[in-house]
């Protein structure tokens, strides 16, 4: 299954990049800094999460994609930038992220970014990836653990206009102008070659995170990390933040469970004319 | 308590913390029945840069010492004390070439180690030479640009999974205490064999074995420091290496002091757990605190190392000596807390109760240890 792409010479590939096996990939992880605990309380105005006071750990799907860039670099030499859009406490998350191998961090943070959705979020992200430069491929968790969306990976290629490659459990190749991936499905997984630069989202069976070196963790200690507020990064103030997120948070709740269906008895004739008749009610 | 560790120290104590309970508890029990060698756990290890901690950053490793090896060896010891001794033995053998390699033999051999692509075993013990350690009958023939070892080593920890060894042989029959020299042998060299692996009571995990010298030929390079100086390397090897099973033991009686009391808050009798009877209450509160005294004394002579200190081996024999007693004790009242299901093998806790009984013997049994610290206490007063 071929994913097409009109974009093969977008201004975000390396042109002097080879594919081969031993050369130079530039890849770049995004990561999310969450609270550690399915205890989340809601801010009652705009509806989202209140993160301060709580222990606040990388998002585990986050750990996945910063251990396959990792790798990525081990096997084909290279460099992984991680990159977050948080609080000035998501800082702990990118040193932690240095210790596990990757070798720059930038931390996106700025009040006006508050309250972003998803929409905001991945322009924002996007917006940090351009000023970021060029990059082979972008390594995304599938979803994170406090908002569950799955939606920033996708958002992040569909800004940067990108192809995108979701639920990926395994980066078969990456070679030539593309990359081939396994995407996992219900039954089994697809192969789909990709061309590159592109986005993937990854889900857990793809590998074992490792434990941070102690020399990963000494340099994380003394590693700089570049810091861009709203004004550093080329974006539009309506596009991000509150104002700049299209969707709202209306409400968070358990939805009750489920009951059994009701079962209609009869002959066919019956059953149709019942069911003609509940569904009127139902739609009108 | 609060020992004041550095900032880096803590970094590793809790790095080691995670290994032991993320990577070696959930297969301690595994190995132990196995008796395989945990390889998987070696590779956590030394992708984690453990194996560098104590030797020197121009060689590849973090530049620490005794007391991040100590800190290293309780964390790993806490969660099995066996597999922790493919990082703990290999430190033993490693110190030699530490303590009295040239520049040329720890650049070619302390990056290796560093980087936990080879470990290391020390070989001293013999059949017939134990305690008598001046007893031993292995000996290197110089002859030419070359050592001929010939003779067979007994016990040795990581024997057969080492690629590095470091041994006492005798160079000159006629000299006595002066006439063995210490070399290093790489697995590998035709001569060196390995024996069957040992059948051991506790620490199974652990590789136990002869290592058999049969017209073993090495290069004239492989030896360390002078002909002659054999035992000094082994004295000043132990000394620098007993706070390490100091702190194996003391990691042993931690975590099973650590399973006591999981167990006695959880078990029933009478209508109560068994944590709120004083018989248990005061077997727990006695456990604890030897356990404490022990800690303070293995990390005072760690330090006491590092800092540089000529004559420790009164210090360190007495970490050993107290630790591994301690261990004892603390284990098997942890086996009388758990009851019966103490003596089931399908708990925890008789493990460590057999793992520990090792410490008191290995690396001078704790009589030898009696002699060396009151040697030294009659010499100080000679002063």
């Amino acid at each position: 299954m071929k994913c097409d792409s009109k974009k093969l010479d977008t201004q975000y590939s390396i042109h002097n990049t080879q594919y081969k096996q031993g050369v130079f990939v530039n890849i770049i992880v995004c990561i999310k800094q969450v609270p550690n605990t399915t205890d989340v309380k809601i801010d009652p105005v705009t509806n989202t999460l209140i993160r301060d006071g709580v222990e606040s750990v990388i998002n585990p799907f986050d750990a996945y994609a910063i251990e396959e860039g990792v790798r990525l670099k081990e096997r084909f030499g290279g460099k992984v930038t991680v990159i977050t859009m948080g609080p000035p406490q998501a800082e702990n998350a990118l040193k932690e992220a240095i210790s596990l191998g990757c070798d720059e961090a930038v931390l996106i943070s700025d009040r006006k970014f508050a309250g972003s959705d998803t929409w905001a979020t991945s322009y924002t992200l996007s917006c940090a990836i351009k000023k970021i430069g060029a990059f082979d491929i972008i390594i995304c968790g599938k979803q994170a653990s406090d908002g569950d969306t799955a939606q920033v990976g996708p958002g992040i290629s569909a800004h940067l206009d990108i192809p995108q490659v979701t639920y990926v459990k395994k980066i078969e190749e990456m070679s030539s102008g593309k990359a081939k991936v396994e995407r996992m499905t219900e039954e089994g997984y697809d192969v789909i070659e990709t061309p590159i630069p592109c986005l993937v989202t990854v889900v857990k069976e793809i590998n074992t995170p490792r434990l941070p070196s102690l020399k990963g963790m000494m340099r994380a200690k003394s590693a700089k990390i570049t810091k861009w507020t709203a004004s550093e990064i080329d974006c539009e103030g309506q596009s991000i933040g509150l104002d700049g997120s299209p969707t709202r948070v209306i409400k968070i709740f358990t939805p009750p469970p489920r009951k059994g269906g009701e079962m209609l008895k009869g002959d066919s004739a019956d059953i149709s004319r019942k069911l003609a008749e509940l569904l009127k009610d139902v739609v009108i | 308590m609060d020992y004041l560790l550095t900032e880096q120290q803590v970094m590793i104590r809790d790095l080691a913390r995670q290994i032991a309970n993320e990577k070696m508890r959930p297969v301690a029990a595994k190995y132990d029945e196995t008796e395989e060698f945990a390889w998987e756990i070696v590779k956590v290890l030394a992708d984690s840069d453990i194996f560098g901690i104590y030797i020197p950053e121009e060689y590849g490793g973090l530049g620490g010492g005794v007391m991040e090896m100590c800190i290293v060896a309780e964390e790993l010891s806490r969660a099995c004390g066996g597999i922790a001794l493919g990082f703990a033995g290999t430190a033993l053998g490693t110190y030699p070439i530490l303590l009295y390699g040239n520049d040329e033999q720890k650049k070619r051999f302390l990056p290796h180690i560093a980087k936990g692509k080879k470990l290391a075993a020390f070989c001293i013990t013999e059949a017939e030479a134990g305690s008598d350690a001046g007893s031993i009958k292995t000996s290197a023939k110089k002859a030419g640009d070359h050592y001929i070892l010939n003779g067979t080593k007994q016990w040795i920890t990581n024997a057969g999974e080492a690629d590095v060894y470091t041994v006492i042989a005798i160079t000159d029959k006629t000299k006595g205490a002066r006439g063995a020299s210490a070399f290093i042998v790489e697995k590998g060299t035709k001569g060196l064999d390995f024996g069957q692996k040992e059948k051991k009571l506790g620490i199974r995990a652990s590789a136990t074995r002869e290592v058999i010298f049969t017209d073993c030929k090495i290069p004239a390079e492989n030896l360390l420091s002078k002909e002659g100086m054999g035992f000094i390397v082994a004295m000043k090897t132990f000394d620098s290496s007993r706070p390490g099973v100091a702190a194996q033991a003391l990691g042993i009686a931690q975590g099973a002091l650590d399973h006591a009391v999981d167990y006695a808050r959880k078990r029933v009798q009478f209508g109560q757990p068994i944590s709120s009877f004083q018989a248990i209450q005061h077997m727990l509160a006695d456990m604890a605190t030897q356990i404490e005294a022990a800690r303070a004394l293995v990390y005072a002579s760690a330090r006491m190392i590092d800092s540089g200190a000529k004559n420790i081996a009164k210090e360190s024999a007495m970490a050993k000596l107290f630790a591994s007693d301690v261990a004892m004790k603390v284990t098997v009242d942890a086996v009388q807390i758990f009851g019966g299901y103490g003596y089931m093998r399908d708990y925890p806790i008789e493990k460590y109760m057999r793992d520990a009984k090792i410490t008191q013997i290995y690396e001078g049994t704790n009589q030898i240890q009696r002699n060396i610290i009151a040697a030294n206490l009659i010499k100080e007063s000679l002063r």
